[in-house]
């Protein structure tokens, strides 16, 4: 397969985790598409391209992690696990019911291809550091792939996680920050700015750092992720400068962090991803729009 | 269960933390998995010795607790076995959250180590001074948390908790202390121990409040009064049928702890004694006061932690026991 036969598989695979996790929220009504909308993208090349893993044994010892430690976009997670096969994807459409396998935030407990709970933001980041350092000790190649927000990072948690990873030299580890510029109270500048950057941030803690102008571009995505596997000595950052809400006409307009639209909006938001995951998905290979 | 009683009063040459550095010592010879995180504290209670052999499972996390315990339970989600020290303070309040959901609520082997429990941490003062470090473990559900006493019972109860597969609470005063136990003693999780035998009056105790509590028998005993003395190394999950036996046998029971006696084994006592035998119930520990900086003797003496509280103690519940009072 040439790498653009790739990026097509991976395009249309986003536009069907896109529209599962609408289906997932939707089948509820309300909830957190804003920060699950912006992950999409890396969703589909961490599962689609990156990552070690193996639908028919979730447990399997060779396997890369993944934690979202942004729990509240469960359900972006529970659309890809859903469409590789760890489970059908019409199961998450019980998100949130009494008893139900797919909570709000992810939970190890809950979900099957769920390595970390998280949901107490800033804890994943230290989850997901105590992971590589394990599989670290015990000699093994897994890699890490962490997800932390922008929003996340004014969490004190977030910064020892970093300054531990780096003292350890955990290059098994990549945190992509999903850089939606929104929290919930309003604009990241507004609630809670970050100085010179998180990037820069994550730099001066002593991580390699990439900056992903087109953070909800597969492609952009897929390099920095394959940059990051060259690094080699040192854990990689990978800023993600993504739009909160991505694709769904209710959230991406406003960049809410939780949305509860009406029933009107809620189609109408389905039909359009509906017909984008067409789109693409009859563009066959090659095809450049995305 | 075999267990020789020393209980002479005397200190023992060697500090609790030899007990848990000696077990995890043992540990990390016979389980590849065993690691130790420190908190800037490997000084204080001597885990240098677990970094000079095993250098690659003895962390460092720096003065970043918080941190500290939820790399602790990623780890132990990727297969390790974790414990994690600091000041009891630091390692309840300031990591809490991380123990509650990282650890506890994870289902992961990840066992905390707080040291200076209650008025053990004396010169460090208020700050330091945990009163209520069980007490938010002990929130936890299916959490094993233990105060343990000498040296013995450390080396013991550290590997002991070693085994289980969820998150533990391991009391550990840094120092000597009396010993209450010869070397080959053995104990059980959640099965507290009858150090003497008696009639009239149960003292439940732990910790540093043991050797107290064993004074107190003697005393009393002069008095004519014939006191029963459990140590509930323990808290949780509490020994229940020992304390329904205690509070059946000699109608009214005094607990004695180094911590507030509000929220912690007093407290969990009563709640066995209210529902399944209700009997007159004193509690020595602290009574709803912050800590401060002072000698261990003048902190037991302050807080009322001493022998002659726990013998006034009794004499009390004696008293309501027959209706005196």
């Amino acid at each position: 397969m040439t790498k653009q036969e790739k990026m097509q598989e991976l395009r249309v695979f986003a536009e069907q985790i896109r529209l599962e996790t609408l289906k997932i929220i939707g089948s509820l009504g309300f909830g957190h598409v804003g920060g699950s909308m912006s992950m999409v993208e890396a969703m589909a090349v961490l599962y689609g391209a990156k990552m070690k893993v193996n639908p028919a044994d979730p447990g399997w010892e060779g396997r890369d992690w993944f934690v979202l430690s942004k729990g509240h976009a469960g359900p972006v997670m529970y659309a890809t696990l859903g469409l590789k096969g760890y489970y059908p994807v019409s199961d998450a459409y019980k998100l949130n019911r009494p008893g139900t396998h797919f909570p709000s935030h992810t939970d190890r407990n809950r979900t099957v291809g769920v390595d970390l709970t998280t949901g107490s933001l800033g804890q994943g980041m230290g989850e997901a550091v105590g992971a590589a350092m394990g599989l670290k000790i015990q000699g093994r190649d897994n890699r890490v792939y962490v997800a932390v927000g922008d929003g996340e990072c004014d969490e004190g948690a977030v910064w020892e996680a970093a300054q531990f990873a780096a003292h350890y030299g955990l290059s098994n580890l990549v945190c992509l920050v999903d850089d939606n510029k929104r929290q919930l109270d309003g604009t990241v500048e507004e609630v809670m700015s970050q100085g010179k950057g998180i990037g820069v941030k994550f730099s001066a803690f002593g991580w390699k750092t990439l900056e992903v102008e087109e953070g909800n571009d597969v492609e952009a995505i897929y390099d920095a992720l394959t940059q990051a596997e060259e690094f080699g000595d040192a854990p990689v950052c990978i800023i993600l400068h993504t739009v909160k809400g991505k694709g769904a006409t209710f959230a991406e307009p406003t960049g809410a962090h939780s949305s509860q639209p009406s029933k009107e909006e809620w189609e109408e938001a389905l039909a359009e991803a509906e017909a984008r995951y067409e789109k693409i998905r009859t563009q066959g290979k090659g095809g450049e729009e995305a | 269960m075999k267990q020789i009683l020393i209980a002479n009063h005397k200190t023992d040459k060697r500090g609790n933390r030899d007990g848990y550095v000696d077990a995890m010592l043992e540990l990390m010879e016979q389980d590849e998995r065993i690691v130790h995180i420190d908190c800037d504290l490997m000084g204080c209670i001597n885990t240098k010795k677990l970094q000079a052999k095993y250098p690659d499972r003895t962390l460092n996390a720096g003065i970043a607790e918080q941190n500290a315990v939820a790399v602790a339970g990623g780890m132990a989600a990727a297969g390790m076995k974790v414990f994690v020290h600091s000041f009891g303070c630091f390692a309840s309040r300031r990591a809490f959250d991380q123990a509650f959901l990282a650890a506890g609520y994870s289902g992961v082997p990840v066992h905390i180590v707080g040291s200076d429990p209650g008025v053990t941490a004396a010169f460090n003062g208020a700050t330091h001074m945990p009163f209520e470090d069980a007490a938010l473990y002990m929130t936890i559900p299916n959490a094993v948390v233990v105060d343990s006493c000498d040296y013995v019972q450390t080396r013991f109860m550290t590997k002991a908790l070693a085994g289980i597969p969820g998150v533990s609470y391991l009391r550990l005063i840094r120092k000597e202390f009396q010993t209450i136990y010869a070397d080959d003693a053995q104990f059980e999780i959640g099965k507290g121990v009858t150090l003497r035998d008696g009639k009239d009056v149960t003292i439940i105790a732990s910790g540093i409040l043991l050797d107290e509590a064993l004074k107190a028998e003697e005393e009393l005993e002069k008095k004519g009064i014939s006191a029963r003395v459990i140590d509930m190394h323990t808290w949780k999950p509490l020994d229940e049928e020992l304390i329904v036996k205690a509070a059946k046998e000699t109608g009214c029971i005094v607990s004695a702890e180094n911590h507030q006696a509000g929220c912690g084994l007093g407290s969990a006592i009563a709640n066995v004694v209210a529902k399944k035998c209700p009997v007159p119930m004193e509690m020595i520990g602290i009574q709803n006061r912050f800590g401060q900086v002072g000698s261990r003797e003048f902190l037991m003496k302050e807080y009322q932690l001493l022998s002659e509280d726990i013998v006034a103690a009794a004499e009390r519940a004696i008293a309501r026991k027959a209706g005196k009072l």
